[in-house]
């Protein structure tokens, strides 16, 4: 193992109850800093591999480590308070205001209601909505895309290093994933957590990893930096690229 | 003698005997609740359990009433006081509707919102006090709705043991086939009913999580 890796997946393999295989075999090494994005259709296995990082689930054969620890043996609360958690819908409690959703992880560890609140405000802030209209919302009263700011705000709330998101920008139209997509990368850029993105887009792989890991049918067909995916020669990596071609064929059309 | 005169005449003793029967319905409902919300949070966290917990209460439910009394009658420590005997069988049919409404109200709740919270960290203990049942809480009170009204109603049959009540207007004017003595019993049951359905059901929209 690497000094620096802070994920780490040894020959993981998860099978549910009836037998049937969602991931088979799986080493992967995560370092710390890194965006990894699991790209693969539905059913590849990707969101199980994520799940089975905050533990979630847990492996059926081989070993996930978390900071160098096995997640069997780190506490699961205590482990997935450290790990910030964004899915699609992102999830928010519709009985709770922007600001208790924000505030749920810093509370669950008992901070103090003032720096709660100012951590709150940083976070509204730094996800670009602004605090003294957003804090007291309800999420029905939000957009989708602002619904979205507020789950990675929440998932940013405890200062996590480790930051999973799981399909994050799909329920998005368009216009607005393109948006949330600039603004997370400047983000990232700012924040320097290590995140493993799941997606089935293409554009939001190349776009926002710095590694793309393609899964298809729960195995892993290879590890590439955006500029190697583009030219390689994996039969499925090259089905996704010629398909992004496809779209900018198109385009010279207009 | 008609029934207005009847009311005024002896609107102590109907106040007495309303009371006696919001005291049997309060009771009733406390331990119903007690019993059927844990039950339904139950049915909701394993499904195999519905068909034994709903499928029981369903069938205490079916049970006529008089009968039911009849049934408990020689039940041990049950059977020795009216009142413990009626409340015994007004919870029995107190529970279906509470238990049915709080799995739905919990099985109900957005996926999301579950994956979510677990995500983060939180306890089952925590989910279940913070999010399940605060999102679950008008549903589970539609059902606490249902059964305190139905409890009222049938709380009249009560009197048939001698647990005091309305009923006793009733059943007194059934035997003595006095129509002033039936109303004396049935009005203020009705009221009571329509009064319970209508302050629960306001607070049940007060509790509706914003959507």
């Amino acid at each position: 193992m690497s000094e620096a890796a802070i994920i780490e997946f040894r020959d993981v393999s998860y099978s549910l109850p009836n037998g049937q295989a969602l991931l088979k075999r799986l080493s992967l090494t995560v370092p710390l800093g890194e965006t990894l994005v699991m790209l693969g259709r539905s059913g590849a296995g990707k969101t199980t591999a994520m799940k089975l990082i905050n533990r979630l689930l847990e492996p059926s054969a081989g070993e996930v480590l978390v900071e160098g620890r096995l997640t069997t043996v780190w506490d699961a609360i205590a482990l997935r308070r450290r790990i910030g958690y964004v899915i699609q819908e992102a999830g928010l409690f519709p009985h709770y205001t922007v600001e208790e959703n924000v505030s749920l992880v810093p509370k669950l560890e008992g901070w103090p209601a003032s720096r709660r609140r100012a951590r709150a405000k940083e976070l509204l802030a730094l996800v670009a909505l602004d605090p003294d209209q957003f804090l007291g919302r309800y999420p029905h009263q939000l957009s989708g895309g602002q619904r979205q700011r507020v789950g990675v705000a929440r998932a940013l709330a405890a200062d996590p290093s480790i930051l999973l998101m799981d399909e994050p920008f799909g329920a998005l139209d368009p216009l607005t994933r393109a948006e949330i997509r600039q603004e997370f990368q400047e983000l990232q850029r700012k924040l320097r957590k290590t995140i493993v993105l799941v997606t089935h887009d293409t554009s939001e792989a190349l776009f926002l990893g710095t590694r793309i890991a393609l899964m298809e049918a729960g195995e892993l067909r290879g590890v590439y930096s955006p500029r190697e995916f583009l030219k390689s020669n994996e039969p499925v990596a090259a089905a996704y690229v010629s398909q992004l071609h496809a779209l900018e064929g198109f385009e010279g059309k207009q | 003698m008609n029934v207005i005169q009847y009311f005024q005449q002896h609107a102590d003793e109907i106040l007495q005997a309303t009371l006696e029967h919001i005291w049997l319905v309060g009771i009733t409902m406390a331990i119903a609740v007690a019993i059927a919300v844990p039950l339904g949070i139950l049915v909701a966290r394993r499904p195999w359990l519905s068909k034994p917990i709903v499928g029981t209460a369903n069938v205490a439910e079916t049970i006529p009433s008089l009968a039911l009394l009849g049934i408990l009658l020689p039940v041990p420590w049950l059977g020795e006081r009216a009142d413990r005997l009626a409340i015994a069988a007004l919870t029995l049919y107190a529970l279906l509707p509470i238990i049915r409404n709080t799995a739905a109200g919990i099985a109900g709740i957005d996926p999301a919102v579950r994956e979510a919270a677990r995500g983060m960290g939180m306890t089952e203990r925590q989910i279940l006090w913070q999010v399940e049942l605060p999102l679950s809480l008008s549903t589970i009170l539609a059902g606490i709705r249902v059964a305190t009204v139905l409890t009222i109603g049938v709380a009249t049959i009560a009197a048939a043991v001698g647990a005091g009540g309305l009923g006793e207007y009733i059943f007194r004017g059934l035997a003595m086939v006095n129509n002033s003595l039936i109303l004396a019993g049935a009005i203020p049951a009705a009221l009571l009913a329509l009064g319970a359905d209508f302050l629960l059901s306001v607070l049940e929209h007060r509790l509706s999580p914003a959507r």
